[in-house]
């Protein structure tokens, strides 16, 4: 039995650090980082095989953050994970740091892909999972697509790619909070349906909400039980997820709060304010 | 007469035979690229993405971060030009072990005109950092620099040809990576060449030599990192130079060599190559003629420096 009690606690600690490093930043982008958290709290501290003390150990799952701007979220769950220590995200951002605007492969412990360009890291995920088929290695590829991000028609081009070549080993999460940086996704650029889309590409589809722990795991069980083609986990979230000035803004996309706001946030979190699933 | 797109299909043969972990992506040109004979003999190792060049080097990056050295192939203006981004942010960035190997460079591209004539790509790859850009001048040398590409862990460009061409070099020809090679000394004028034009530059010097003009030839082969040493030796020696490409004037060999002359050795310097202008339709050797890519070009242009000297 998983303890999602314990899991929510650890969301929690994630949401903090991705707004104490934001605000420490004066940028970044929480939005979009805080509808992903139980995702990746899920995935780092249940699903994948990680090891930490050996962030390049070459059996580990892989993970692709296609979104790249939703970097803190990233952050703050490999520091939690213990791959750094959460010191280092007050250095987010900053001249130096390992901790770059959008996630680097080359400077950061636990990062498996550089991304940040929109579209391209679910191709760069479809050459990981081909590249453990041909070798015939048993780790498995996991990537967080932006439902705003599917606007790249570089997605669809992978969508395809990866449903062609029949990679199972790809399960990849559609983070669907509904807003991009101009607004509604509807309104800026209609990109739903997204499960038909992905459905009339070859792929299986799932769909579920994406702060409740219990479907996050159910749906990442039935995604290693499918052989023949990738899985896509639909995960209808809320853009700014736990911290309440901030829920389905979307000027909160890309922009830091200030340092009372913070106070406030992080008063509001500790208060228990995320539902975090059932 | 063989072109280098040739060499390029023949050596990923050999390639595969030799290193299990060498993989070869195409999109839907594996005819023309020449990849389809690695996808024959080695079906495995071999993904056709469909016309989808983005994915194309994205995906390239990916399997390299898997562990792959992978040969990614297309035409020279949709692998550079269409899908710069992902060269620059899946590839470059990361110095992943992704050789982009593209066909169709140049005017010489012939009769599908402009949209088709790549004459832009090697200063769009010249300028990412990690990428080292090498343009082989006849089918032995392209055959040797796809072996050193692959031996050589990192990004590469490695920009072919469509049509056949002379073979200048024979089997004991050695391409040594970042070396330019001296293939006629001068002292009056150097002409500095890349790819399909040091056969061009040949005959001019050989023109040139007939009216008294001590004319050298040099094959850059390696656009980038570019043999500043060589370079400027042979600058020192004769005084004036000429650059020639099958490639716009901006950006490609003529500006290497003028920022490694102007920073080094100034010397009065004509850049032979595509004006600042689209192609166009036509058969190869009309084109070249029609752009000023011919002996006769050069030849002015070896006439006009010198007396800049």
């Amino acid at each position: 039995m998983r303890d999602t009690r314990k899991l929510q606690q650890t969301a929690r600690e994630i949401r903090k650090s991705i707004l104490i490093a934001t605000t420490e930043a004066g940028s970044g982008h929480p939005g979009g980082s805080l509808s992903s958290v139980e995702i990746l709290t899920a995935l780092y501290f249940d699903i994948m095989r990680v090891d930490p003390d050996n962030p390049r150990w070459d059996g580990r799952d892989r993970f692709v953050l296609s979104k790249g701007h939703a970097a803190p979220v990233l952050y703050a769950t490999l520091a939690e994970r213990g791959f750094f220590s959460k010191d280092l995200l007050l250095t987010l951002r900053r001249l130096g740091s390992p901790l770059q605007g959008h996630p680097d492969m080359n400077r950061t412990p636990g990062v498996d892909a550089s991304t940040g360009s929109l579209g391209q890291g679910l191709s760069f995920a479809c050459g990981l999972a081909l590249g453990a088929r041909l070798d015939g290695k048993g780790w498995r590829v996991y990537a967080v697509v932006g439902d705003g991000e599917s606007e790249e028609g570089q997605i669809w081009e992978a969508a395809m790619f990866a449903a062609h070549y029949g990679l199972s080993n790809l399960t990849v999460f559609h983070d669907w909070n509904g807003l991009q940086i101009d607004g509604p996704c509807e309104l800026v650029m209609n990109p739903y349906p997204l499960d038909a889309k992905w459905s009339a590409f070859g792929w299986n589809v799932l769909v579920i909400d994406g702060h409740d722990f219990g479907q996050v795991f159910e749906a990442a069980d039935k995604a290693r039980a499918c052989t023949d083609k990738p899985t896509v986990i639909i995960a209808r979230t809320v853009k700014g997820k736990g911290v309440s000035f901030m829920e389905n803004q979307a000027q909160w996309h890309g922009k830091a709060a200030s340092k009372e706001q913070l106070v406030e946030a992080l008063a509001g979190i500790e208060k228990g304010g995320v539902s975090g699933g059932a | 007469m063989k072109a280098t797109r040739q060499a390029y299909g023949e050596t990923l043969v050999e390639l595969g035979r030799e290193n299990p972990d060498v993989v070869v992506l195409d999109a839907d040109l594996s005819a023309s690229t020449m990849t389809r004979m690695f996808g024959k003999a080695f079906p495995d190792r071999f993904f056709n993405v469909g016309i989808a060049e983005q994915n194309l080097m994205s995906v390239a990056g990916g399997l390299a971060a898997a562990g792959k050295t992978v040969f990614a192939s297309t035409f020279a203006i949709f692998a550079t030009g269409r899908a710069f981004d992902q060269v620059r942010v899946s590839i470059a960035h990361n110095r992943l072990d992704v050789k982009i190997a593209a066909t169709h460079s140049g005017l010489t591209v012939g009769e599908d005109g402009a949209s088709h004539q790549a004459l832009e790509d090697i200063a769009l790859m010249r300028v990412l950092p990690n990428m080292t850009v090498v343009v082989p001048a006849d089918a032995t040398e392209a055959a040797q620099a796809v072996r050193a590409a692959a031996a050589q862990p990192g990004p590469f460009y490695i920009r072919l040809g469509r049509p056949p061409v002379p073979m200048l070099f024979g089997p004991e020809y050695r391409f040594v990576l970042g070396r330019a090679t001296v293939l006629r000394q001068g002292t009056g004028v150097v002409v500095f060449a890349t790819g399909h034009m040091v056969a061009v530059a040949l005959e001019a010097a050989g023109i040139l030599w007939g009216e008294g003009i001590s004319a050298g030839v040099v094959n850059v082969s390696t656009i980038k990192p570019l043999d500043v040493e060589t370079i400027v030796a042979a600058a020192k020696r004769c005084g004036a130079a000429v650059t020639v490409e099958e490639h716009s004037i901006i950006g490609g060999l003529g500006s290497a060599v003028a920022e490694a002359l102007c920073e080094n050795f100034p010397v009065p310097l004509v850049r032979v190559g595509v004006r600042d202008v689209f192609g166009e339709s036509g058969k190869p050797a009309e084109l070249l003629k029609a752009y000023g890519l011919s002996a006769d070009g050069v030849v002015n242009a070896c006439r006009e420096v010198t007396k800049r000297k």
